[in-house]
C-alpha cells in the first residue's frame, strides 16, 4: 500500500538531490536515491528529534555510515528545517556546511562524520550504549552500504553489538538499515565480492534479521516498528535499486559517483515527477516552481 | 618515589579519577592487563568495556560513547590502536569526539616482544592530526597530572605510555601545565630535550657531560604537540645547540616538531636522536644502547655534536 504523504517528499527530495549534485557538479546520485526512501521514513514520523535543537540530548540518532550519500541526508535535513533549503546548492562549495561528506563539526545535526566507509557501526555501537546507560529513550539508526560491509571493521562491530551492555543495558534502541542496491563503486557487488548470503551472516552474529523492499513505505515503517519492539539490536536488510526514480540512473554503477549535466538532471527530474516528455512544457507552463528550477539548471549549462 | 612504568600510574590515576567522574569509562582490546585498566574493571564493571581483539571498533564505539557525554579511554599498545589510523582520523579527530586515546608500550623500551608490539610510529601519526595533542609523561606524578588534565580537557588526546618503569625525574609539588616544558636542569652549552622514557637518561646523560665541563639544559617535553614554543626558543637562544632524543622513530616525532619550529622561527644547530630503521628483540638495556639513547650514548653524540 503506497503512503502518498511520504511518497510525496520522497518525490521532492529526489527533485532536490538531482538539483544540488547538478550544481555542484560531482557527487554520487546512484546511492543518494536508493537511500532516500528509508531517510524519509526516518525523518518524516519516525524520529524524536528537533530540529531547532539538534543537540537535544534524548534526541533519536541518524548515523549515515555511507556518508557519500548524504545529498539525500541533506535532502530531508533541509526539508524538516535544520537549515534552510536555499543553502541546499552551496553543497560541495567552499565555505559550505554542506561538505561533501558529513562533517558533525560544520553541520548542526550531522552526528558524526563519516565517508570513510566502514565506521558508522562502531560509532553507532558507542552512542547506542552511551544512551542506554543512561537510561535515555533515544535509539539510534545507523545506515549501511552493501558495498561497504566488506570493510572488516562492520564485522567487528557485527559481532560487539548482540554482546554489549549485559542483560541491563543491551541495545534494544539499535536498528541498522542495509541498503542492498547490489551495486557498489566498480560494479555490481556480486561481481566485485558478493555478500551473500547476507542474512545468514548476520544471523549467525546474533542479530535479528528483516528483510524488505527499501522503497515501500509500508514495509519500511512495519519493520521500524518490529525494530522498535525487539530486544537487542536488529538489521533491515532493504532491497533497493540504486539510482532510484531517474530512469537511465536505474541499476547503473556507472551512476554510483557522477553528477548529471544540466540536461540530464532537467531529463532526470523529468523522470522523477513521471512526466512524460510530450507533456513537459505543458507540466512547466501549470507549475511555475517546477519551471523555474528547470530554468535555474538550464542557466547551469549555458554557464 | 620509587620507579613506576606510566602505565602503571596511568592504571592508579584512573581508579582515583573515576571516583569523582562517572562520565570515564574505559575501552580495552583484550590487553587490559598490559594496559593496567583491569584494576579500573574490577573497580567499575559497568564502566569498563572489553570488545576483544577488535581494535578499530574499539575506537569507533568510544566515539560514539563520547557523543553521549562519556570520557572514554580507549586503550591498547600504541602501535596496535595507532594502527587504526584512519578510525582515529574520522571517526575520533574529524568528529571531534571527546576521545582519550592511550597507546601504552612505547618504544623500544619493551625489548624482548620485538619490533610488531613496538610504538615506534605513533607520534608521528598523531602529531599531523590538526585537533588531537600529543602528551607523553616523564615519571609517575607527572602520568598523574596528565591524565587528571587529559580528563577534564575538552576533545580528542593522545596519550604515550611506557611499558617500563620510570625513575622520577619532576620537582615534588610540580604542575603539569598543557603546551608547557619543564626546564629540569639549567646549563648554558646545549640544550637537550627528552619525552617520556629518554628524560632521566637526558639527565644522567647531562652528568656526565658537566663532569667533562660541558653545561647541558636539560628539557622535559611532555607537551610533544602543542610544543612549549616559549621555552624551545628561549633555550635554543641561549645555547644555541639542542639535542632531542625520543624513544620513537627519528622520522616525525618529538625531532621532528621541534626542527619545524625552530627552522621557521629560530634556525639553531641541532641533533635528533631516535630509533633509526625497525626495532628488533633484545633487552632494553642493550636496544637502547645500540640505538644511543642510554645516558652514555646521548653524552657521545652531544660531545660529537659540540666539537664539530
Ligand atoms: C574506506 C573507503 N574506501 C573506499 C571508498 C571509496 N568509495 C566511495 S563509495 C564506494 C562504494 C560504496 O558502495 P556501497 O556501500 O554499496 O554504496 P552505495 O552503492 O549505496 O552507493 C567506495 C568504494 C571510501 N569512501 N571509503
Amino acid at each position: 500500500m503506497a503512503d502518498a504523504r511520504l511518497e510525496t517528499i520522497a518525490r521532492e527530495c529526489r527533485v532536490q538531490i538531482i538539483r544540488m549534485l547538478t550544481h555542484a557538479g560531482s557527487g554520487h546520485p546512484g546511492g543518494s536515491l536508493s537511500v532516500i526512501d528509508v531517510l524519509t521514513a526516518l525523518f518524516f514520523g519516525r524520529l524524536r528529534h528537533d530540529p531547532r535543537r539538534p543537540d537535544w540530548p534524548d534526541r533519536d540518532r541518524v548515523v549515515l555510515s555511507k556518508g557519500h550519500a548524504v545529498p539525500a541526508l541533506y535532502a530531508v535535513m533541509a526539508k524538516t528545517g535544520y537549515f534552510p533549503e536555499s543553502r541546499l546548492v552551496t553543497l560541495r562549495k567552499l565555505g559550505s556546511p554542506l561538505q561533501g561528506h558529513p562533517d558533525r563539526t560544520a553541520l548542526p545535526g550531522i552526528e558524526a562524520a563519516t565517508g570513510s566507509l566502514g565506521q558508522g557501526l562502531s560509532i553507532s555501537l558507542g552512542l547506542a550504549l552511551g544512551l542506554r546507560l543512561r537510561q535515555a529513550p533515544a535509539r539510534v539508526y545507523c545506515i549501511l552500504g552493501d558495498g561497504e560491509i566488506q570493510e572488516g571493521q562492520v564485522w567487528e562491530a557485527a559481532m560487539a553489538a548482540p554482546k554489549l551492555g549485559g542483560p541491563a543495558h543491551g541495545l534494544d534502541n539499535l536498528t541498522v538499515v542495509l541498503d542492498y542496491n547490489k551495486i557498489q563503486l566498480d560494479n555490481f557487488v556480486a561481481k566485485i565480492l558478493d555478500l551473500e548470503p547476507v542474512l545468514a551472516k548476520w544471523q549467525a552474529f546474533g542479530w535479528s534479521v528483516l528483510e524488505i523492499d527499501g522503497h515501500d513505505f509500508e514495509q519500511i515503517n512495519k519493520a521500524l516498528d518490529q525494530a522498535e519492539a525487539t530486544v537487542g539490536p536488529v538489521i533491515v536488510v532493504a532491497h533497493t535499486v540504486k539510482g532510484r526514480g531517474v530512469s537511465f540512473m536505474e541499476n547503473d554503477p556507472e551512476w554510483h559517483g557522477k553528477a548529471p549535466k544540466p540536461a540530464e538532471a532537467i531529463r532526470a527530474i523529468r523522470d522523477i515527477l513521471g512526466v512524460p516528455e510530450a507533456e513537459w512544457s505543458g507540466h512547466l507552463a501549470r507549475h511555475p516552481e517546477t519551471k523555474a528550477l528547470a530554468d535555474e539548471l538550464a542557466a547551469l549549462g549555458a554557464k | 618515589m620509587p620507579a613506576k612504568a606510566s602505565r602503571a600510574a596511568f592504571g592508579e590515576a584512573l581508579l582515583e579519577l573515576a571516583a569523582k567522574d562517572d562520565r570515564i569509562v574505559t575501552l580495552d582490546a583484550d590487553l587490559s592487563k598490559s594496559t593496567m585498566t583491569a584494576a579500573f574493571a574490577r573497580a567499575y564493571p559497568g564502566r569498563a568495556f572489553n570488545l576483544g581483539i577488535a581494535e578499530s571498533n574499539m575506537v569507533g564505539l568510544g566515539a560514539g560513547l563520547a557523543l553521549t557525554g562519556k570520557i572514554p579511554f580507549v586503550c591498547s599498545f600504541a602501535c596496535f590502536v595507532v594502527g587504526r589510523f584512519e578510525t582515529i582520523r574520522i571517526s575520533v579527530a574529524y568528529t571531534n569526539a571527546n576521545v582519550k586515546i592511550v597507546g601504552t608500550h612505547a618504544g623500544i623500551a619493551i625489548g624482548e616482544d620485538g619490533y610488531s608490539q613496538m610504538g615506534l610510529e605513533d607520534i608521528a601519526c598523531m602529531r599531523a592530526l590538526p585537533n588531537v595533542p600529543v602528551v607523553q609523561p616523564a615519571d609517575e606524578l607527572e602520568t598523574r597530572q596528565a591524565i587528571a588534565w587529559a580528563v577534564e580537557h575538552e576533545g580528542p588526546v593522545y596519550l604515550r605510555l611506557t611499558r617500563q618503569n620510570l625513575e622520577p625525574v619532576c620537582p615534588v609539588g610540580y604542575r603539569f601545565r598543557f603546551g608547557g616544558w619543564l626546564v629540569l636542569r639549567p646549563g648554558t652549552d646545549v640544550t637537550l630535550i627528552g619525552t617520556g622514557g629518554t628524560v632521566f637518561n637526558c639527565l644522567e646523560a647531562a652528568k656526565l657531560l658537566a663532569a667533562e665541563g660541558v653545561s647541558a639544559e636539560v628539557i622535559d617535553a611532555a607537551c610533544i604537540k602543542p610544543l612549549d614554543e616559549e621555552s624551545l626558543l628561549a633555550s635554543a637562544g641561549k645555547t644555541g645547540h639542542v639535542v632531542t632524543a625520543e624513544d620513537h622513530s627519528i622520522a616525525g616525532g618529538l625531532g621532528g616538531a621541534v626542527a619545524e619550529a625552530l627552522g621557521e622561527a629560530l634556525p639553531t644547530p641541532m641533533r635528533r636522536l631516535g630509533v633509526q630503521g625497525f626495532g628488533e628483540s633484545g633487552d632494553a638495556k642493550g636496544l637502547y644502547a645500540k640505538h644511543g639513547l642510554d645516558p652514555a650514548g646521548i653524552a657521545g653524540s652531544v660531545r660529537k655534536f659540540l666539537n664539530r
